[in-house]
């Protein structure tokens, strides 16, 4: 089914090149600056809930980079938490100990998040289905252990803070309200996202969905599955490093939760309810579940589980998914 | 020395909770491929059931507890025909997502219903005391665990291999076309064998009320150690389950008395080696 619809889709692009027609395919700047866009109206229009919308962009990136590995390398993984969390920490013993500028930090962070995707992932992905399920569980469980034996630095059960970050660009300083905070999250959100769309649209990024779709048959053309796999992975820990890191930005605290099973799980279940392997589908899924979380609990506090888990099941027995695919096919739209 | 028998004989019970909680997950997950993340829910409304009824209505525990799988078992049935049989079919990632939002109403209702403080299970005087064993004494309670454990194992695999029953379990997993047109009622067998695995799970939310308090999110808070063991013991391995929750759970107990501050280090620790060296299951090659 699958490969027969690559199959059309491939023949339809072509017929499109013979006949000197632009192409279909929506150029890879057009969805992050849609986002950008709604995400500035966002802000404006809604001075007083910064504090959520910052936390949206921040968890959009980690859903963004989780969906890189369970939508487009097509491995699921229930320890995504164990990148965002060691980013944070990075980021925030960055700010602590040696300079607070937000960019040094974001980019210490993207290397944490990506240096311990790339060592772990070299051990996780020579297993494959439920057994590389749970080994991410339990990397992300040792990681939590180990942050919270090392309580010099990350500070334990107490959380890591007491840190200042300095002013953006060395002019821009972070204001009370978070003003700042949200225009640069939002900002490093839609950067990423580019980079995201370029590179799953990359020949690199096609050889990883078609692992994806067929590992045997991708290992016998002669692709470096492994190795493909292994840059993949490593280059979402450094998305969710990035993540991690704008959260302790943001916040100006680290918490174990951060590295816990319960975030981790949640970003898949956003990433499953946004639609999985499109991306953008992975930023609907968070604004909808943060949206839903934020207001359902701000009525009442005890019950939104009631209302979060009856969506989880409605969107398994009527997908989203399939609803706007044949709402655009009924509008005529492509991609 | 005394350390050494008491991290034994509390490893060992702690290892039969897990097994009896697990054994449920593994044969759906294992055998029906259906990947069921409610079943901590469903240990925490056996759990829930049996203190209710023992502390408001002050009924014997014996009573208590058999009601209160009957009444899992009955849920699980429930769910099972009306819903989940449906999911049967579709994508693991939609059986995840619809397994942890229907977790999260369990959750949110018996925290509406009962109460977000812990429930304790009142045990009838023959269990708070201590049996004299000849070379040492033992916690009843623990000694009532492991008893129980072992004999849900032998009967669990008697089940499986000796009876007929489970030659139909087995055939409507090898291929459930055909042992239908062979006149197996596979939906019947199917609808059992789930209500049964909830059933162990209620079981195993009673038995380990102590070590793992009862609170609304029991139900996601213990879903990690049950995944571990059923991954540990292999799909569907009733055997390896058991194997693998008494060496899980003698790790944890011995890292809880020895080494309390590295958390649970140890017990992931073991899991990735155990993963690593047997990808598919402990006892299977």
């Amino acid at each position: 089914m699958n490969t027969m619809t690559l199959f059309k889709a491939r023949a339809r692009n072509l017929n499109d090149d013979a006949g000197g027609s632009s192409p279909k395919c929506a150029p890879a700047w057009r969805a992050p600056f849609i986002t950008l866009a709604m995400g500035l109206a966002a802000c404006l229009l809604l001075p007083d809930q910064l504090g959520l919308l910052t936390r949206l962009f921040v968890i959009g990136l980690l859903v963004l980079s989780l969906d890189l590995v369970v939508g487009i390398a097509g491995l699921a993984t229930l320890g995504h938490a164990a990148m965002f969390g060691v980013g944070a920490y990075a980021a925030g013993i960055f700010a602590l100990r040696v300079m607070p500028d937000p960019l040094v930090g974001l980019a210490v962070g993207v290397l944490a998040g990506g240096l311990l995707a790339g060592l772990s992932g070299a051990f996780l992905l020579r297993y494959q289905g439920f057994t590389f399920l749970m080994l991410t569980v339990a990397v992300a469980q040792m990681v939590l252990a180990l942050a919270h034996k090392a309580r010099d630095w990350t500070g334990g059960d107490d959380g890591l803070s007491g840190y200042i970050m300095g002013p953006l660009f060395g002019y821009f300083e972070f204001d009370f309200v978070g003003k700042l905070a949200a225009f640069y999250s939002l900002g490093v959100l839609v950067v990423f996202f580019y980079v995201a769309r370029r590179l799953v649209d990359s020949p690199f990024g096609l050889s990883v969905r078609g692992i994806h779709e067929n590992r045997a048959r991708m290992a016998a053309l002669g692709a470096p599955v492994y190795r493909r796999l292994l840059t993949m992975y490593a280059i979402a820990g450094a998305f969710a490093g990035a993540a991690g890191a704008l959260s302790a930005q943001t916040t100006a605290v680290v918490g174990l939760d951060s590295l816990s099973f319960s975030l981790s799980a949640e970003v898949l279940v956003m990433l499953i309810l946004g639609g999985v392997g499109r991306l953008s589908g992975a930023l609907m899924g968070a604004a909808v579940f943060l949206v839903l979380h934020h207001t359902a609990s701000s009525i009442n506090p005890y019950h939104w589980l009631f209302v979060v888990g009856g969506l989880l099941m409605l969107v398994v027995l009527a997908p989203p998914a399939r609803c706007l695919a044949q709402l655009r096919a009924r509008l005529g739209m492509t991609r | 020395m005394n350390t050494l028998s008491n991290i034994l004989i509390d490893g060992l019970a702690y290892g039969m909770v897990l097994f009896v909680i697990a054994v449920g997950l593994s044969v759906t997950l294992g055998l029906m491929r259906f990947v069921n993340l409610s079943h901590g829910a469903f240990a925490m409304v056996g759990g829930y059931c049996a203190a209710l009824l023992t502390r408001e209505l002050q009924w014997s525990f014996w009573v208590a507890v058999p009601l209160a799988l009957l009444a899992t078992g009955l849920l699980g049935a429930v769910l099972e025909a009306l819903v989940l049989r449906h999911l049967y079919q579709r994508k693991e990632l939609d059986q995840v997502l619809f397994t942890i939002g229907l977790t999260f109403v369990l959750i949110a209702a018996t925290n509406a219903l009962v109460g977000p403080q812990v429930q304790m299970i009142q045990l009838p005087p023959s269990l708070t005391g201590s049996i004299d064993l000849g070379f040492r004494t033992m916690p009843a309670q623990r000694l009532l665990v492991i008893g129980v454990g072992l004999a849900v194992a032998l009967g669990a695999a008697l089940t499986v291999t000796r009876t007929r029953f489970g030659i139909w379990l087995r055939a409507a997993v090898d291929h459930a076309g055909t042992a239908s047109s062979l006149g197996i009622p596979i939906r019947v067998v199917q609808c059992v064998t789930f209500a049964a695995g909830a059933a162990m799970a209620g079981l195993g939310g009673v038995l380990g009320a102590e070590v793992m308090p009862l609170e609304p999110y029991y139900a996601l808070k213990y879903l990690v150690l049950v995944l571990v063991v059923v991954a540990v013991g292999g799909m569907g391995s009733i055997a390896g389950s058991l194997c693998a929750a008494i060496v899980l759970g003698l790790i944890e107990t011995a890292s809880k008395y020895l080494a309390s501050d590295w958390g649970s280090l140890f017990f992931f620790a073991a899991m990735a080696v155990f993963l690593a060296w047997r990808p598919n299951g402990i006892l299977k090659r």
